[in-house]
């Protein structure tokens, strides 16, 4: 840590405080949040309601002009958006509040997948259990490897990570090629799947069917933003931050970095593992095929894209990058290409992502909203009464 | 890099709450000077004082920086109000820090007393910011030793370091700037808190609890130090002055015993110079022990009760300024210096 | 599940079929093809070093992993197929006398290399130089970074397609001498010594000239180095320049080795496994680049014998990459050129 001496001219001083005086400046988003924080609490929840209530409508509805038909069944597209949505939610616990690069997440993703597919598939010699209970045992595994990552490399610098993650996402792949239990590319058939059958004495969580299985995952999806909702407003979500802003100084002002490091590590390889174990259920079958380490580069667009750091952002990052090569078939194959080329263009031209919004670090920020706006009304209720003491003072001469 | 941070502030848009509206055209960048939001007048006898050396001074200082015992006892509200100048509570021994081939500090020794204010001053490059960096564990000492109340801290992790009761600021501003003024000093308090992250995840009632106090605290610690209104705005956005206020107020949230000080009033006018001195002796009046590096010379012999002095990593001087301002050695290092010399 | 968990075989050879064993351990294979296995590793392990001095004298500089350096590595090899193709060259090796083909070779080293350079100057540009004007994070270079490295990678896929190029046999190796009972043949040698040579020749240019001067000025104190007058910018494109080089020459010795190696996505696990042998040395560590090289050479071929794929010796070198941060992140020779933390 060098420290310098700060080069700050009067004129700097200056710019800032101008700067500051000029408020909020419009931003593409950022409108709405602050309409959504003007609202008052009830309507803040009806708004919601009405929201999820559309979200949850989406497959069955198929919007003309929205939906990926003929190319792409337009349900499954939905599941595929929300478990990119899911991802996205997960990953962006790891570099969008922690900042941490975390490149390995298809790793995470696929030991989810393959945790499903061991525990359910007809194919695995291991014990079987029921396929929802694969979703927390994914989740728990994910963690465990995401520890045992993070231990030697965060401890480093967040390069060490980065490609140390890099490089476990390929690992992984080959691990499931070479190792004859992985069944490399014949892989696991008929991966197990929630219970029930449907009038006609199909499952309702049937491969062909998206509808069920998006609003599981859409389920999964608002559980795990409570969770993550829960930390962000509270002391983990502040070191989480803080470390991202500066982590020497998160240090020194009493931040165990390292242990909040690797719990947003580890968070973030869990969401990844229960967001696999829900794609392989989905899909019915996992391979070695499934898991090009180039899908963590579209899971790290996914989050700068939306705007690291927010989960609203995180979720439509998600959507955006899942939809667009499904929407548009014709540019599928160039989706590497074209997120690469829009990371490189965002970092450099807009590195808040499309929504620009800042985490809610507080349980109680509304509290602290009203104790501002006592000390507001009380500077201007005593200036009132300077001002009216100045008249008074002005208007006995006068007299 | 100073550069870069600036043309970042330039990009990246204002926030503004807009629960507040917008923020008033000058945001107040003094503190104690609109201290008399705080409604209450002067103060002049706060009875948990009685320790202090010069109790009329310290009611002009209380009073002149219209900051009410109220204010004191929230910010501070967990710490017994003892201000004798005591025992050693902190000892440097025989520090060196080597950089390669350049020795930082060579062989420094000296001592903090409970209570007191000590400055620590010298030319640029003297290794005051090293002798920081040493007693709160951003360097390991490449010899001797730094003890906290008796108990040796060299080499422990630089956060335990804090929470046994040792907190800085920095010579350069090094704030969270995309969180809140509340929310920096919210870091410092969780220093003390408790809550696990799975407590967090399920809102337990420590949650709560802390969560509750963490604001009143954190406001408290803001009106405190004068920049409560501003609680709500991004760090990064705060006018200089507030930053700098900001910082001792995060570095008190951690309930430090003693709280050292990187040139706080690097970049300030003679004005604000005066209100950061009253500051610093109500915050030495409140029971903590102060470490202040400073360059300009009129701050330091105001303020400080003891003075050690360091140049080219060795001490050449400790005791009373008015002893230091004799020191022929002294005097020959800061020789050719201008006496407001403000880095 | 625990008894096939590990399954030792000593006297049966590794089992391919999808049995339902995790991993197999073949001692025998192992012992029986020490000597040679640990000459090929060293040949492999130079050209990782090649490629390691590239992240590792990007790191010295940049403080920063140039995520994208896989991909410098990789246009270096489709120039030199390129070239070699249009020489002629094919599956077989053509029948040239020896001067006509080093003279191809060389030619085609060279255009290795200015493919190699351009990628790299054009990352740095492009991806490295507006963010430092702007003072972003360290976040944002590396997502650039990474950015950067994928749009490169499906360039490549877009014109090439998803196959690997034609095979380029350049000669056919013959031995030279025995050692140890295992032959070392004429392409073992070529490799080693061209590369020894090459960076030989780096380690001097970093240690004896004004440039290489520069580049240690700006590695150890950035801010100090520019107000003594070096042009940081100037000095940072020259590192991508020489990091681009010696991984064109890498690709020629890579395409040699390798004949049918080339495929879009190929730079990626080298680059892993380069980047392993330059923490493994000490990152920022021009000598440690080639130790670390040759050791995940060898390691990761005793891995391939002892556990029977030779996709293990990826894993194997990332397994030691893992261990090595865990245990000495520093590497074995230290972090000269750099600092080891801002
Ligand atoms: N991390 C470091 N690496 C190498 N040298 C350092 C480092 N930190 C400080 N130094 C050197 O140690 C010496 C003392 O520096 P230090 O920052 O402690 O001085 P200072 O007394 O705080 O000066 P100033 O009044 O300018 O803040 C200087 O020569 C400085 O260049
Ligand atoms: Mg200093």
């Amino acid at each position: 840590m060098s420290e310098q001496t700060p080069v700050r001219t009067t004129r700097a001083v200056q710019l800032t405080e101008s700067r500051e005086a000029l408020g909020g400046r419009k931003q593409f988003l950022g409108g709405w949040r602050r309409r959504w924080n003007r609202m008052a609490r009830w309507q803040q929840w009806l708004f919601l309601i009405i929201v999820l209530a559309a979200v949850y409508y989406l497959p069955v509805a198929n919007p003309w002009l929205i939906t990926t038909e003929p190319g792409n069944d337009f349900p499954i597209a939905c599941f595929q958006m929300a478990v990119y949505a899911l991802v996205a939610v997960g990953l962006n616990v790891v570099v969008g509040f922690a900042g941490l690069l975390d490149l390995g997440y298809i790793a995470f993703f696929a030991i989810g997948s393959y945790t499903a597919a061991f525990f359910t598939s007809p194919d695995s010699s291991l014990i079987h259990i029921p396929y929802l209970w694969t979703l927390p045992l994914a989740l728990g595994i994910a963690m465990l490897f995401g520890v045992a990552l993070g231990l030697p490399t965060l401890r480093l610098r967040g390069d060490y990570l980065a490609i140390v993650t890099l490089g476990f996402g390929e690992i992984i792949r080959i691990l499931a090629t070479i190792i004859p239990a992985a069944r490399g590319q014949v892989g696991f058939k008929e991966v197990g799947h929630p219970p029930g059958t449907a009038s006609d004495g199909q499952p309702i969580f049937s491969v062909s069917n998206g509808v069920p299985w998006y609003w599981l995952a859409v389920t999964v999806i608002i559980v795990i933003l409570l969770l993550v909702g829960n930390l962000e407003r509270s002391r983990v979500g502040r070191a989480w931050i803080a470390i991202r802003e500066d982590e020497d100084a998160a240090e020194i002002m009493g931040v165990p970095t390292f242990k909040f490091k690797l719990w947003a590590f580890a968070i973030g390889a869990g969401v990844g593992g229960l967001s696999g174990a829900l794609f392989a259920g989905q899909v019915g079958f996992v391979n070695n095929q499934k898991f090009d380490v180039a899908t963590s580069m579209l899971f790290v667009a996914a989050v700068v894209l939306g705007g690291s750091g927010n989960k609203v952002g995180a979720i439509l990052g998600g959507a955006i990058v899942a939809y667009i090569p499904l929407r548009f078939t014709a540019i599928a194959d160039y989706k590497y290409l074209i997120f690469g080329i829009i990371l490189i263009v965002l970092m450099i031209f807009r590195p808040q992502g499309l929504v620009a919004a800042k985490a809610h670090l507080l349980t109680y920020s509304r509290l602290a909203l009203d104790k501002v706006s006592e000390f507001r009304a009380a500077r201007v209720a005593s200036e009132q009464e300077k001002a009216a003491a100045a008249e008074a003072a002005k208007g006995v001469p006068n007299e | 890099m100073s550069e870069p941070r600036d043309e970042k502030r330039e990009r990246v848009p204002v926030e503004n709450d807009p629960n507040l509206g917008a923020v008033p055209e000058s945001v107040p960048n003094e503190g104690p000077a609109d201290a008399d939001l705080t409604d209450i007048g002067p103060d002049p006898t706060p009875e948990a004082d009685t320790d202090v050396p010069d109790e009329a001074e310290l009611a002009e200082v209380l009073a002149e920086a219209g900051i009410d015992e109220e204010v004191a006892e929230a910010a501070a509200s967990e710490r017994e109000i003892a201000v004798e100048v005591g025992e050693k509570i902190i000892e440097v021994k025989a520090v060196t820090v080597k950089f390669g081939g350049l020795t930082a500090l060579d062989d420094v020794t000296f001592h903090i007393n409970r209570g007191e204010i000590l400055g620590l001053i010298g030319p640029n490059g003297a290794g005051k910011t090293t002798a920081f960096n040493a007693m709160t564990g951003v360097y390991k000492p490449t010899s001797g030793d730094v003890l906290l109340e008796g108990k040796s801290i060299k080499g422990k992790k630089q956060h335990r370091i804090t929470r046994a009761g040792l907190a800085r600021t920095f010579q350069n501003i090094r704030l969270f700037g995309e969180m809140t003024a509340l929310e920096n000093v919210v870091v410092g308090l969780d220093a003390r808190h408790k809550t696990s992250v799975p407590g967090a995840l399920v809102r337990s009632p420590r949650h709560y609890r802390e969560e509750k106090s963490a604001v009143e605290r954190g406001i408290a610690l803001l009106e405190f130090v004068g920049i409560a209104e501003s609680a709500n705005t991004l760090s990064r956005h705060l006018p200089y002055g507030s930053q700098r206020r900001l910082e001792i107020a995060r570095a008190l949230a951690t309930d430090p015993k003693v709280l050292c000080l990187d040139e706080p009033a690097a970049g300030f006018n003679p004005a604000e110079k005066d209100q950061l001195m009253d500051l610093i002796r109500t915050i030495r009046a409140d029971g903590y022990t102060v470490l202040l590096i400073e360059h300009d010379m009129r701050l330091v012999m105001g303020v400080c009760d003891r003075i050690v002095v360091l140049e080219f990593g060795k001490k050449i001087a400790d005791g009373s300024p008015a002893e230091v301002r004799a020191d022929q050695r002294v005097i020959s290092a800061y020789l050719g210096e201008p006496d407001d010399d403000a880095a | 599940m625990l008894a096939t968990l590990f399954s030792l075989s000593a006297a049966l050879p590794a089992s391919v079929s999808t049995d339902n064993s995790w991993i197999n351990f073949d001692v025998t294979s192992l012992l029986q093809n020490f000597w040679p296995a640990t000459f090929d590793g060293l040949t492999f392990g130079a050209i990782y070093a090649l490629i390691a001095l590239g992240y590792t004298l990007v790191y010295g500089v940049l403080n920063l992993i140039n995520f994208a350096h896989s991909e410098v590595f990789i246009m270096g090899c489709y120039g030199v197929v390129f070239t070699l193709t249009s020489l002629g060259f094919g599956p077989n090796a053509p029948n040239l006398s020896i001067w006509a083909i080093i003279f191809n070779l060389i030619l085609a080293m060279l255009v290795g290399m200015v493919f190699s350079v351009v990628t790299a100057f054009v990352v740095e540009r492009v991806a490295y130089r507006p963010l430092r004007r702007r003072g972003a994070s360290r976040l944002a270079f590396l997502i650039t970074a990474l950015g950067a490295s994928f749009s490169i990678q499906y360039l490549i896929f877009l014109v090439r397609g998803s196959n690997a190029e034609p095979a380029v046999t350049m000669f056919i190796p013959t031995p030279i001498f025995q050692v140890f009972g295992a032959i070392i043949d004429s392409q073992q040698l070529t490799i080693v010594i061209a590369a020894i040579v090459m960076m030989v020749a780096t380690d001097q240019y970093i240690r004896r000239t004004r440039v290489g001067r520069g580049i240690r000025a700006v590695a150890q104190d950035p801010d100090t180095a520019t107000l003594m007058g070096v042009n940081k910018d100037r000095i940072i494109v020259t590192t991508f320049v020489i990091g681009g080089i010696l991984a064109g020459a890498a690709a020629l010795f890579y395409v040699m080795k390798v004949p049918s190696g080339v495929i879009y996505n190929g730079g990626f696990v080298l680059g892993i496994k380069a980047f392993a042998a330059a923490v493994l040395g000490g990152i920022g560590n021009v000598r440690g680049a080639l130790l670390g090289g040759l050791l995940i050479g060898v390691i990761g071929n005793y891995g391939q014998l002892l556990l029977g794929d030779s996709q293990w010796t990826d894993v194997v070198a990332f397994i030691v990459l893992v261990l090595v941060l865990l245990i000495r992140p520093s590497g074995l020779l230290g972090q000269t050129l750099g600092r080891s933390r801002a």
